[in-house]
């Protein structure tokens, strides 16, 4: 075989792999994005309704409900609007009443947010940047709450 | 005082990195012996000063001095002895202290192991290291310094994040440093070799040793931080395709390609362009990951304390690391010529493909990791990409690899006909096929084709290697099987380890959270899990409550679980301690979590792995061929003679 030939051959194998590889990649990426929504973004009808997404804010005082069962209720809010969600599982170690979360997972008919996965970070100080972002949109719009008392200063 | 001579150090050990990077370079450059002779005593007095600064560190840590800052945020007095140590890396300043520490534990080590290295090579390598050293001891100096004093002194500390009071965290940020810092070495030598304008296999020789045990610890800091993941974040999974454990798997794949094509670049004098693109790209993602880590834009588990504004440094220094390298190389490569020519099927086309799955796939981890950031960056919105996309994009360009994995080593050099290989291969690939595929009937629970595919991939990749290693053995013995290729022989064989152990538990766990009272038990994989109630603990620095479970199989009784809730009581956080019996063929995994009621009733999550420790024990085989490569007798001759070797054809690549 050409030396020519060959390094054609080399090429369009190459490519060929590249375009099988990118196809994979871009594909994968479309069907497990997650985006992010506040919950002012959720009762203003901005989140899809078919498709997971993630909620972020602080978990309302007070709106925790045990059942005897393993579903868990609670309400998350940004400090202007809250959305109910519903979760059943365990539920992370630094969950709690007016802490900063973020679930996954989808709006049901009813509106209630049904959660597949909630994380509460590693560190009682830390808050999501997403929620911090979240909450400082909403206190903007609220200027009562001071929103930046509630970003993390480490 | 102590404090105070802690931050002087650190100033000094500034200066002669200073000294060590600008002399060495300039009289390489302009061939003034004397410059050039500055590069050895300034690397071991840089590591020297570096040392006392973080001995300092240890020492506020160990007095309980709560006068500097960092000591009183991230200790406390009732902290047990241990984890006052592990503590002084337990938060960004002192982590970075440690890694500067690394790098100049591997800047003075190349200085002590070089004699066979020409000394203007030896400049222009330690010049190099000084160069980085200089832009992270400056990073402490000027954005992050431990040694800050707090006025007042607090009259107790804060405490150590829980999370990080444990075993697995004293040796993972060591280890994981040791293996992205000991990147540097590689990267050094080959923009010290491009400097010099020579980049024959020379400089390819000199690093390999290096390179494998910077992947070596790497390795096991991966590892071990996979291992801490399991038992102490409370949720039994071993990988979660976090963005953090990305950005040190990225590297991880990217020194594994690396390692190969090494090995081409020495023994055949190719790939030349593409092995110093590789060093560089292996550090500048190291670097990458350090400030994906420690800047804080990552939402993330492991942003335990991180500061956006500390991110603009590393990212300059980034940028001038990774662009000032690129220039190099766009100015040299054109110089860079094989004249080494081979066939499609030969073991150099092999290692070639090794080469692109590996860097594909990290591409394409890479790309999921920072997607979400570059959206962010763009106003576009905030997004996440969850774990389903690494295990589809990842899985499908790790079968091919490990097909290839199989065929690879039996490749001659150069040129290899195709009946050659195929009787060789073709009885290991049908025997696999058996075996593989029967495995799920005769031993699971239940047949599962995607288990049995697993399972036929981990028999070829051991079939073949060990058929490998029985012919180079063959009429010599196995005492004459080189160094090297047992490394690669260990390494390939933990690969297959490693494939058995991931598909038998993504496959076969069962994971529940149940609800459970006292004297109830539940049945998961036949184990009954019978649920005894819980009584309250109180520990050196926490109080808490602890559950048991009794385990029985078939009515035989197998062990007693004993899971924790513990609160810790400075810092008020909750943490999980998961009761874990482990065995070799499957683990056994229970954590508590919330009380339910008032019957004494708690929701528990419980976790029947099989073969889970396969997965480690795979990595874990895998670095000891690491260590076995790095010792082959060559690279012991090159340090002590001057004599070049010429590397034996037949011998195999590790």
């Amino acid at each position: 075989m050409k030396a020519r030939k060959k390094r054609l051959i080399f090429i369009f194998v190459g490519l060929v792999f590249l375009g099988l590889a990118s196809w994979l990649v871009f594909n994968a990426l479309g069907n497990n994005m997650s985006y992010f929504y506040s919950p002012t973004e959720v009762v203003q009808k901005k989140a899809p309704e078919d498709h997971l997404f993630r909620l972020g804010g602080m978990v309302v005082e007070g709106s925790l409900q045990r059942g005897q069962a393993l579903t868990v209720r609670f309400a998350i809010t940004d400090t202007a609007n809250a959305v109910n969600v519903e979760y059943t599982g365990i539920l992370p170690d630094l969950f709690d009443e007016g802490q900063g979360v973020i679930a996954q997972g989808k709006l049901n008919t009813a509106g209630i947010f049904v959660a597949t996965e909630v994380l509460a970070k590693h560190d009682e100080k830390y808050m999501p940047p997403e929620v911090a972002d979240a909450l400082e949109k909403a206190g903007k719009m609220k200027t009562d709450v001071p929103a930046t008392e509630l970003q993390n200063d480490s | 005082m102590i404090p105070e001579i802690g931050q002087f150090a650190l100033i000094l050990g500034l200066v002669f990195a200073l000294v060590q990077t600008t002399l060495p370079l300039a009289g390489a450059h302009f061939g003034i012996a004397s410059w050039v002779a500055v590069a050895k005593p300034a690397a071991r007095a840089q590591l020297l000063f570096v040392a006392i600064s973080f001995a300092a560190l240890t020492w506020s840590f160990l007095t309980h001095d709560f006068s500097v800052k960092y000591v009183a945020v991230n200790s406390n007095t009732q902290l047990p002895t241990l984890y006052l140590f592990s503590a002084v890396w337990g938060a960004h300043e002192g982590s970075l202290v440690l890694w500067a520490l690394v790098l100049s534990l591997w800047t003075a080590s190349v200085s002590l192991f070089s004699r066979s290295i020409p000394p203007k090579v030896l400049a222009r390598v330690l010049g190099v290291m000084g160069f980085v050293s200089v832009g992270f001891i400056l990073f402490i100096l000027v954005t992050s310094n431990p040694f800050e004093r707090l006025v007042p002194a607090a009259i107790e500390g804060r405490d150590l994040n829980p999370l990080l009071q444990d075993i697995g965290l004293i040796l993972h940020p060591p280890l994981l440093y040791m293996g992205y810092v000991g990147f540097v070495v590689p990267f050094s030598f080959a923009i010290a070799a491009m400097l010099g304008g020579r980049l024959d296999a020379a400089w390819a020789r000199w690093s390999r040793p290096w390179t494998h045990v910077a992947w070596v610890f790497l390795t096991l800091g991966i590892l071990l931080g996979s291992w801490w993941a399991y038992y102490e974040l409370g949720w039994g999974g071993w990988w979660f395709w976090d963005p953090v454990e990305n950005s040190s798997f990225i590297p991880w794949l990217v020194g594994t390609a690396l390692m190969h094509s090494l090995a081409v670049t020495e023994k055949r004098g190719t790939f030349k362009a593409w092995t110093v693109l590789l060093a560089i790209f292996t550090f500048s993602l190291s670097l990458l990951g350090t400030f994906l880590v420690r800047s804080g834009v990552l939402t993330s588990v492991h942003a335990f304390a991180s500061d956006p504004a500390r991110g603009a440094f590393i990212l300059v220094f980034l940028a001038v690391v990774v662009g000032g390298s690129l220039l190099i190389y766009s100015w040299r490569a054109s110089q860079i010529r094989s004249h080494v020519h081979f066939d499609i099927l030969s073991r150099e086309t092999g290692l070639l493909l090794n080469n692109v799955f590996l860097a594909v796939a990290a591409t394409s981890i890479l790309l999921g990791t920072l997607y979400p950031l570059i959206v962010d960056a763009l106003g576009i919105g905030k997004i996440s990409v969850g774990p389903p996309y690494f295990n589809s994009v990842f899985l499908p360009l790790m079968v091919p690899l490990a097909i290839l994995l199989g065929v690879g080593p039996l490749l001659r050099w150069k040129r290899d006909s195709f009946h050659r290989v195929w009787t060789k291969v073709w009885p290991i690939g049908a025997l696999s096929l058996v075996i593989g595929g029967l495995f799920p009937l005769l031993v699971m629970d239940f047949y599962d084709v995607r288990a049995a595919f697993g399972m036929i991939l981990a028999v070829w990749v051991l079939g073949v290697t060990l058929r490998v290693l029985f012919e180079q053995a063959r009429g010599r013995g196995f005492i004459s099987v080189s160094r090297s290729f047992w490394g690669m022989t260990l390494g390939h064989i933990g690969i297959a380890v490693f494939i058995m152990g991931i598909t038998l538990t993504s496959i076969y766990s069962t994971e529940k959270d149940i609800q459970l009272a006292p004297g109830e038990s539940y049945d998961l994989a036949g184990y009954t899990f019978r649920f005894d109630g819980v009584t309250k603990i109180t520990g050196e620095n926490y109080g808490g409550s602890e559950g048991k479970l009794t385990i029985t199989k078939k009515g035989v009784y197998i062990t007693t679980m004993k899971p924790e809730k513990r609160k810790y009581r400075v810092q008020k956080q909750p943490l999980t301690e998961a009761a874990i019996d482990a065995g070799l063929f499957r683990d056994l995994f229970a954590a508590l979590g919330e009380p339910l009621g008032n019957k004494g009733a708690w929701s528990l999550r419980v976790y029947h792995k099989p073969f889970l420790r396969w997965i480690w024990l795979g990595a874990l085989i895998m670095t000891l061929g690491g260590l076995f490569s790095a010792s082959d007798r060559r690279y012991r001759k090159l340090a002590g003679r001057k004599k070049k070797q010429r590397a034996v054809v037949t011998e195999a690549v590790s």
